[in-house]
């Protein structure tokens, strides 16, 4: 039997065009984009204005001129005479130091709370339990202030100022520790670091090589941190210990030699890592608690001893956990270094966009170039989490 | 034949049962424990010891004046005596009973929307959202009814720290949920506008939009308008806050089933219908714990519109700590301002705590 051709179905139009989704679609955009693109232009235009008639100067040509100001702490080398360019960078540095040294210590800090309150030990963990809820719950600026007014202005003064361990001496002018001076041969020293961190790499790859061989495994741990920390001890020691300690003295009104390391860095450090380290602790504690018992038995069933448990199974499976909140906090912890204007430590939003701008008036430049710091960091940092989760993502049948 | 009967169970060794059991297996199982459960006393007497000695034996309570106070332990004078500033600001004295109205009516809206026995709980809603924020305003700032003008720079304290975080909550909820559909929308320029938006707020510090807020915004204005600095930290706070809000929003969007959108298109619903009828109001009730848990961030942020000049609780208690009649009772002010803000940021932890751990049973 032979089919009867079927009849062409021709597109039938219903409706009138404006009903088309696909018409409707371009014309909401095209209504958003122009909506978007006239507000921008009209606050553009009204800055401009009201900058011309109060006599405003616009532009970036205020960043080489010199800006007359000291700044408390410098990196770099900063004086009256340098640019507003240079605060700028100054500032930039300043906000790098804190942030980097404040992730170092709240990372390990929130770790330990985080472990601390899975322990068996009660005592132990309500008392992570307790710090957690404490200082999370309080804003970062007002634990800022108290570490600050409360506790290093209350400090004695210099003269009586508090020792501890005979060279470092803390008082209300801030913190003085010894300073390493190198001499000529450190040089060696340093070479024989990086020499052994190179003999460790190559160590740990042979042991596991032989280990896939044979099934017997040496002592990884032990001899690395021998080899990292002997090599160099061995070498100094044979290159005439090339390095004294430059250790603050007390004069008259104040102490001279060391490093100083001001209040303001300090309340501002001890703050950001307290606070912090409360939210690494919960990632912590949520990353650990994501990986189920029955991981733990397998492991135990395979007859992995405690560390390689830990090692092997337990660690590689939370930290995939871990790893995306705690680079956001580490990212929040940078923002909110933000905060030590409040308390005059000299950092980007404080130099620049505090004196800087007070100073030159060109707000709309300044505060978009402060912006723009804090959104670039932001978005690599988002761009590279992006990459690490689509890195480490589960593969599921 | 002699039948067997079993000896009665021998009772547990005495030290595996009753405290000295828990304690030997929770406190002293192992020598690592025995040792951290000593430091951990040791902490736990120091901090109680402070606490109990400074705070209370050696304390004044009593007084009006600084000198009131022997010095020895905490000087609670400097709060009782501050107490009134630092709950309602430079408020007149004979209106706080404004305020307290409004604290009173905000206690009950509460209340009646925590408690689950309360019925109507949308209209409730319904009318906190709407109807509360008009009456509060009327009551606070005054000027009709007969009632006194109290301007906004008067306005301070708590007060001022809550009219914040409320209004920057509910003020950034509708910015929330438009950048939230438009992030998820199909139309490309819709999807970038949003995108661009949100990573825009969510990449800088507040403290940069509060800067922005307060010397760039009157610049953007046409001349002659002139807001006020609590107004102009107002907008700022709820733009930023939009950001986090429409990432909320996104994820309760993102929870509900894909099957409950093909329904709705199935149906013939258009895209409103489809969002206010069927995903919205689901998407909601899963919301709820990460509009309070951002509630929280806020309430704790709203302290740094200090550095604008605004009188919030902390930059009142502050500014009472300069004061030259009351020097030195820092440690007193900055523990009663952190007590405050702690509970109610433990207390709203612990609600959303308590109500995703319902939602999570109701969705497994």
């Amino acid at each position: 039997m032979q089919s009867s051709p079927q009849p062409q179905v021709k597109p039938r139009k219903t409706g009138k065009w404006w009903n088309d989704p696909k018409i409707r679609g371009i014309f909401y955009q095209v209504l958003a984009a122009l909506a978007v693109a006239g507000f921008l232009w009209y606050i553009t235009n009204n800055a401009l204005t009201n900058m011309e008639k109060r006599g405003i100067t616009t532009g970036f040509d205020f960043l080489s001129q010199p800006a007359g100001f000291g700044i408390l702490q410098s990196l770099i080398d900063y004086t009256e005479a340098d640019t507003y360019g240079r605060t700028f960078l100054v500032g930039l540095l300043n906000t790098v130091l804190v942030s980097v040294v404040g992730i170092f210590f709240a990372t390990i800090l929130g770790f330990i709370m985080g472990i601390a309150r899975l322990s068996h030990n009660w005592l132990i963990s309500k008392i992570a339990t307790a710090y957690v809820e404490i200082f999370r719950n309080v804003p970062l600026l007002l634990q800022i202030f108290f570490w600050y007014f409360a506790v290093l202005q209350a400090l004695p003064g210099a003269r009586n100022s508090i020792e501890i361990g005979g060279s470092a001496f803390l008082s209300v002018r801030g913190l003085y520790i010894p300073r390493p001076v190198t001499e000529d041969g450190f040089g060696w020293v340093i070479a024989a670091f990086i020499a052994a961190i190179v003999l460790v790499i190559a160590y740990v790859k042979w042991d596991h090589k032989r280990q896939q061989e044979t099934g017997q495994i040496l002592p990884v741990f032990w001899p690395s941190v021998a080899m990292l920390i002997g090599l160099p001890l061995i070498v100094y020691w044979l290159a005439g210990s090339p390095m004294h300690w430059d250790y603050p003295e007390l004069k008259r009104f104040n102490f001279a030699g060391g490093i100083r390391i001001i209040p303001e860095f300090m309340a501002l450090l001890v703050a950001l890592v307290i606070y912090t380290g409360t939210y690494i602790a919960e990632t912590v504690r949520s990353g650990i608690e994501a990986i189920s018992h029955g991981q733990t038995e397998a492991a135990l069933a395979l007859g992995l001893n405690n560390s390689q448990r830990l090692r092997l199974i337990i660690v590689p499976q939370a930290m995939r956990v871990i790893i995306p909140p705690l680079t956001n906090q580490y990212l929040n912890l940078t923002k909110n270094s933000s905060l030590a204007t409040a308390i005059g430590y000299p950092d980007l939003v404080s130099v620049f966009a505090g004196t800087t701008l007070n100073q030159t008036g060109q707000a709309v430049e300044i505060i978009l170039m402060t912006m723009a710091v804090y959104l670039t960091l932001s978005l690599t940092t988002s761009a590279f989490m992006n990459w690490y989760n689509k890195r480490i993502a589960l593969v599921e049948r | 034949m002699t039948t067997f009967t079993p000896k009665p169970d021998l009772p547990p060794p005495p030290n595996t049962v009753g405290v000295v059991g828990w304690v030997r297996a929770n406190l002293f199982n192992s020598v690592p424990n025995i040792i951290m459960t000593f430091v951990g006393l040791y902490v736990i007497w120091l901090a109680a010891y402070w606490i109990i000695d400074w705070g209370i034996l050696k304390a004044d309570f009593v007084g009006d004046k600084a000198s009131d106070c022997s010095r020895e332990g905490a000087c609670w004078v400097f709060i009782q005596a501050w107490f009134d500033r630092f709950i309602y600001g430079f408020f007149p004295d004979e209106e706080i009973w404004r305020v307290n109205v409004v604290f009173v009516l905000a206690g009950i809206l509460l209340a009646a929307l925590i408690i689950e026995a309360v019925p109507h709980k949308g209209k409730i809603a319904l009318f906190s959202l709407i109807g509360f924020p008009i009456i509060a305003f009327f009551l606070l700032h005054g000027g009709w009814f007969g009632l006194e003008t109290v301007e906004t720079e008067k306005w301070g304290g708590l007060m001022l720290t809550l009219v914040l975080a409320v209004v920057g909550i509910v003020a950034s909820f509708p910015i929330g949920i438009a950048f939230a559909l438009g992030r998820r929308s199909n139309m490309p320029i819709i999807r970038s506008i949003s995108i661009v938006y949100i990573e825009f707020w969510r990449g800088v510090p507040l403290i940069t939009v509060l800067f922005m807020a307060s010397v760039m915004l009157p610049l953007f204005m046409t001349e002659g308008t002139d807001l006020n600095k609590l107004i102009r930290a107002m907008i700022g706070i709820t733009l930023f806050q939009g950001a986090y809000m429409a990432e909320v929003v996104r994820g309760g969007l993102q929870a509900i089933p894909k099957g409950q959108y093909e329904a709705a298109d199935a149906l013939g619903l258009s895209y409103w219908q489809k969002m206010g009828l069927i995903i919205l109001p689901q998407a909601l009730k899963l919301m709820i714990p990460g509009i309070v848990n951002t509630f929280i961030a806020l309430f704790k942020d709203t302290s740094l519109v200090l550095i604008i000049g605004l009188f919030d609780l902390l930059s009142i208690v502050q500014s009472a700590l300069t004061n030259p009649d009351w020097p030195g009772f820092a440690t007193e002010g900055y523990l009663f301002a952190g007590f405050v803000f702690w509970t109610f940021c433990f207390g709203m932890s612990r609600y959303s705590q308590r109500l995703e751990a319902k939602l999570n049973t109701s969705h497994r």
